[in-house]
């Protein structure tokens, strides 16, 4: 469990982890998109429309996924205090926000030629949206208690209670859409066909890989912060009373 | 038990209107602003405030609920009451507990009155009113215990208030949803849903809140 607690042995395995991630993931998602967008046929009923799913499916999927990932290592964090749990929560958190916002955005775009209408109160949609408000609130929290000093395990009380809410704000969206709006808006019973399942596989594979990038690279700069700041203060001890030495570190803190 | 009693005791003597926190009134006097601005917001036909006027309350409700957040725990860790009962051998977990039933009585009965006024305001009849402080009834306990959380998390953080607010609208959604939808589907069981959905942040908030309360005094 806490082989990878040293910093230095995460580092050593991020510092090569974190380019091999985005490059294979940059790679297989730029094939997936130019396969989505030029070698699949329009859908029979959404036509050309359908290409978006290429980037909406796994955007929703990495959303969800992402405050999965952020309530398991909240959970790992309060009950073990592993010290990269934390990190690695926060680290998540913005990139899960971002592909949240994606999933909107694009279901939206999709939404204006197939619904004809840039929003509908549909399930999911409403749910991504509360999930986007979690995420906000999140990273306001953890902001602020990085910036008062507060303890960390305040964010991570607070993910382990967005995960609890996430299953039960679903449902209630659920029943309330079924309240509100007949299901004459769905994407079709059919099962998906498998020229479109290959491309949205790998596109997904793509994302991912490239959400571990972004994660593990913004983990590797919240310890690089850490290491400078722990050595600046390293450096005003031992430096004593030289004030003109002091003033330039500050400088460039 | 009795210490739990005088603590209730004293959990009141604070946040009741009058309290020594005061301004406990204020929830209700915005709650009732938000139904008088409403219908200006709209116009005054009486049919379109009849419709919806028992989802603006609602809202209304989970607006105010917002407004005292700020001095609900933050003083008390403050002031190291929490840590003097800890002393004492109460866990923090008891503390909140009590906490959220002290809120609940200092801010859901005058609420649920408050909606009388409000549902004249909005042109609602009997039998949508009796829903709806059926609904608050359900509801309210699981908004004290989300507020209490919140306000348990964000004691000490300055701009606590705000930031409360942007917490407590997405962990809220649900017992909105449930507790406005059960006025379009009375037989839907939505108040039963808002309900269930209160007794799970009720069984949640002691322990949520105070792991928060720890985390602050720890740090």
């Amino acid at each position: 469990m806490h082989g990878f607690a040293n910093p230095k042995r995460f580092l050593s395995l991020a510092r090569w982890l974190t380019p091999l991630f985005m490059l294979s993931g940059l790679l297989l998602a730029a094939i997936a998109l130019a396969w989505g967008l030029f070698a699949v046929p329009p859908d029979r009923l959404m036509g050309e429309t359908v290409r978006i799913m290429f980037i909406h499916v796994p955007a929703a999927w990495l959303g969800m996924g992402g405050w999965t990932a952020l309530a398991i290592a909240s959970l790992v964090y309060l009950v073990w205090r592993h010290p990269l749990a934390d990190i690695a929560a926060r680290a998540v958190a913005l990139p899960g926000l971002v592909f949240t916002v994606i999933c909107l955005v694009t279901g939206s775009i999709w939404g204006r030629p197939t619904w004809g209408t840039w929003w509908v109160w549909d399930g999911r949609l409403t749910s991504m949206l509360v999930l986007a408000f979690l995420y906000l609130g999140y990273i306001a929290l953890a902001q602020a208690v990085a910036r008062e000093g507060a303890s960390a395990r305040i964010p991570a009380i607070f993910g382990l209670v967005g995960a609890v809410n996430i299953p039960i704000i679903n449902r209630s969206v659920v029943w309330w859409n079924s309240l509100h709006q007949p299901p004459s808006i769905t994407m079709g019973n059919s099962t998906i066909d498998s020229q479109f399942l290959v491309p949205l596989l790998l596109a997904t594979a793509g994302f991912s890989l490239l959400m571990g990038g972004i994660v593990l690279a913004r983990m590797r700069t919240v310890l690089a912060d850490m290491q400078a700041e722990a050595r600046f203060r390293r450096k005003v001890a031992t430096s004593g009373g030289n004030h003109s030495h002091q003033a330039s570190l500050q400088g460039t803190a | 038990m009795r210490v739990f009693a005088t603590l209730l005791r004293r959990d009141l003597a604070m946040l009741l209107p009058g309290g020594r926190r005061g301004q406990s009134l204020l929830p209700f006097l915005f709650f009732l602003a938000i139904a008088m601005l409403y219908p200006f917001a709209v116009g005054p036909d009486a049919d379109l405030l009849r419709r919806t006027g028992g989802g603006v309350i609602w809202v209304a409700a989970l607006l105010a609920s917002i407004l005292p957040l700020d001095r609900l725990v933050a003083p008390d860790i403050e002031q190291g009451v929490f840590d003097q009962l800890a002393i004492r051998g109460i866990a923090d977990e008891a503390a909140i507990a009590i906490r959220v039933l002290a809120h609940w009585l200092s801010f859901a009965p005058l609420l649920m009155v408050a909606a009388l006024p409000a549902s004249v305001l909005l042109n609602l009849d009997g039998s949508t009113l009796s829903i709806v402080v059926l609904g608050l009834l359900a509801g309210t306990p699981g908004l004290a215990a989300i507020g209490v959380t919140i306000a348990a998390l964000t004691a000490g953080l300055r701009g606590g208030t705000a930031l409360a607010g942007l917490l407590l609208v997405p962990l809220a959604t649900p017992i909105l949803i449930f507790g406005a939808g059960s006025l379009a589907r009375p037989d839907d069981g939505g108040i039963l849903l808002a309900a269930a959905i209160s007794l799970v942040a009720l069984a949640i908030a002691p322990f949520a809140g105070g792991a928060a309360i720890r985390a602050a005094r720890d740090s």
